[in-house]
């Protein structure tokens, strides 16, 4: 795809201004990392504050009479539970219980705000309006930017430009004036830090990225650094280390499966989500700290230690924070206990490996 | 009376005797980014022009370094394995990667030379 081709977001020539490199991501082009590099820009965001633009994310309303009673006929998560200003991870699943996607939920009052993978956004619109379509209202808000603010001093600096988020508990979400302009705040990130994501108008995306990069605390921080962080954090990303064909139990998000929708069932796969529960998996999503200092990344062969296949890693690479190189994939559930003993095999070389307790840094959301 | 020249795989050699000296250059580490990992040849290692010769890992990516000339590597710089962003700070001084001994000198005769490889490195942008 040659980059005329590729779509841009409302922030595409502050990206340039500041000097990204821009690349190729989900048909946009989206800034890797900015002139400081990706370990700076990862280490930023856990000392202070970083500003990612996921503008190439998909939004979506839903509204309507029973909307969250409609949405659970699609996702295993407790929809209906939510309460107004509270948000949730959940999963849009097949009969087989594979991912579609994975997304996250807020109860706006009037609607359900959603927010999806840009990779995915347009085939989860299809889904929704295949299965929704007529019961509830759909609609895109593709062409809104999303900001995230993220890091230990993500809660200063956005209080000063919006006092009102200061009440935002994690996992919580609601409309809130940013610096005058009315978007929709919540409290959670893809970071392992506490933060925000900040839905904003397109036509005021810059202006308020230009007002936050002001602040002493904020610095740019590109594609790179996000993958590394979420990688310490131990988030799963879609394509990856969750997709179509691995279901919740086998990825370790037993938890995005209420007690409620664990009894009910009603969306799609519930039955070999339940066969699963009730006897384990047969693979299981795990962590994988590789010894030494090399990385291990995604598709490398894990084997135990007579050399037999045991499984993959689907994410992997140099934590700058845990400071060595740390992964994630999926093990023969034989194999998937804490310590056990793995080989990692790149380029075709054994190299000691072991199972290991995710997240690798541990996880500072904010819980008053 | 040392020579320096570069392949279009961004590795430099620069030459005294029968003895290279390889590298990557700085166009290489800048487009790498922070380098946290490097693999090296065993010494005594024989190497081929454009072979598999060495590893060098970013935060993001791996990439292979390769040969630029066939020989055997007699020493390799351990220091840029202990401290990997010697890479991105030194690239063509202090982070060498190995030196190899020269098997067929004329190898050096189609590379190009600085100048030639600073046109060609800027098309690459």
């Amino acid at each position: 795809m040659t980059e005329s081709a590729l779509k841009e977001t409302p922030l595409h020539a502050l990206h340039v201004a500041l000097g990204a490199r821009m690349v190729e991501f989900a048909g946009y082009a989206m800034p890797v990392q900015y002139p400081t590099g990706i370990l700076t820009e990862h280490l930023h965001t856990r000392a202070g504050a970083g500003l990612f633009d996921v503008s190439h994310m998909g939004q979506i309303r839903l509204s309507g009479a029973d909307v969250a009673q409609h949405l659970e006929t699609l996702v295993p998560g407790d929809i209906k539970g939510l309460a107004p200003g509270r948000q949730r991870y959940t999963l849009l699943t097949n009969d087989a219980a594979g991912i579609l996607d994975d997304l996250m939920v807020t109860n706006a009052g009037d609607h359900l705000f959603v927010v999806v993978n840009a990779g995915c956004k347009h085939a989860d619109l299809a889904h929704i309006q295949a299965h929704l379509g007529g019961k509830v209202a759909i609609e895109a808000q593709f062409d809104r930017a999303l900001l995230a603010l993220q890091g230990p001093q993500a809660a200063a600096v956005l209080l000063r430009l919006a006092p009102e988020a200061g009440s935002l508990g994690f996992m919580a979400g609601r409309e809130i004036a940013v610096d005058g302009v009315p978007c929709f705040v919540t409290r959670s990130g893809y970071t392992g830090e506490d933060g925000y994501e900040i839905a904003i108008p397109a036509d005021q995306a810059e202006r308020i990225a230009r007002r936050l990069l002001a602040e002493p605390e904020v610095k740019p921080i590109g594609l790179g650094a996000r993958d590394s962080l979420r990688l310490e954090a131990g988030l799963c990303l879609h394509g990856h280390d969750i997709d179509a064909t691995i279901t919740p139990i086998e990825a370790g998000l037993n938890w995005v499966i209420g007690k409620r929708r664990r009894a009910e069932g009603g969306y799609p796969g519930a039955a070999v989500v339940a066969e699963q529960l009730a006897n384990g998996p047969k693979r299981r999503r795990v962590g994988i700290l590789p010894e030494g200092r090399q990385p291990a990344r995604e598709g490398t062969p894990l084997t135990d230690a007579a050399g037999n296949p045991v499984g993959t890693i689907t994410s992997g690479g140099f934590g700058p924070s845990f400071g060595g190189p740390v992964a994630m994939g999926y093990v023969d559930a034989a194999h998937a206990a804490d310590g056990t003993a793995l080989q990692a095999v790149v380029r075709g070389q054994p190299r000691p490996a072991a199972v290991a307790p995710m997240p690798f840094v541990p996880h500072r959301y904010y819980r008053p | 009376m040392s020579t320096i020249k570069f392949t279009q795989e961004h590795e430099w050699i620069r030459v005294e005797g029968d003895v290279g000296t390889v590298g990557i250059t700085d166009f290489a580490q800048n487009q790498l980014g922070d380098v946290v990992f490097v693999e090296l040849p065993p010494v005594g290692r024989k190497v081929t022009k454009g072979g598999d010769a060495a590893v060098v890992e970013s935060v993001k990516a791996a990439s292979e370094v390769y040969s630029p000339v066939t020989g055997e590597v007699i020493e390799i710089n351990q220091a840029i394995v202990d401290e990997p962003a010697k890479v991105n700070a030194d690239p063509q001084g202090e982070a060498w990667f190995f030196k190899v001994r020269l098997a067929v000198p004329a190898e050096l005769d189609a590379m190009m030379d600085e100048a030639g490889y600073a046109a060609f490195a800027e098309g690459q942008h």
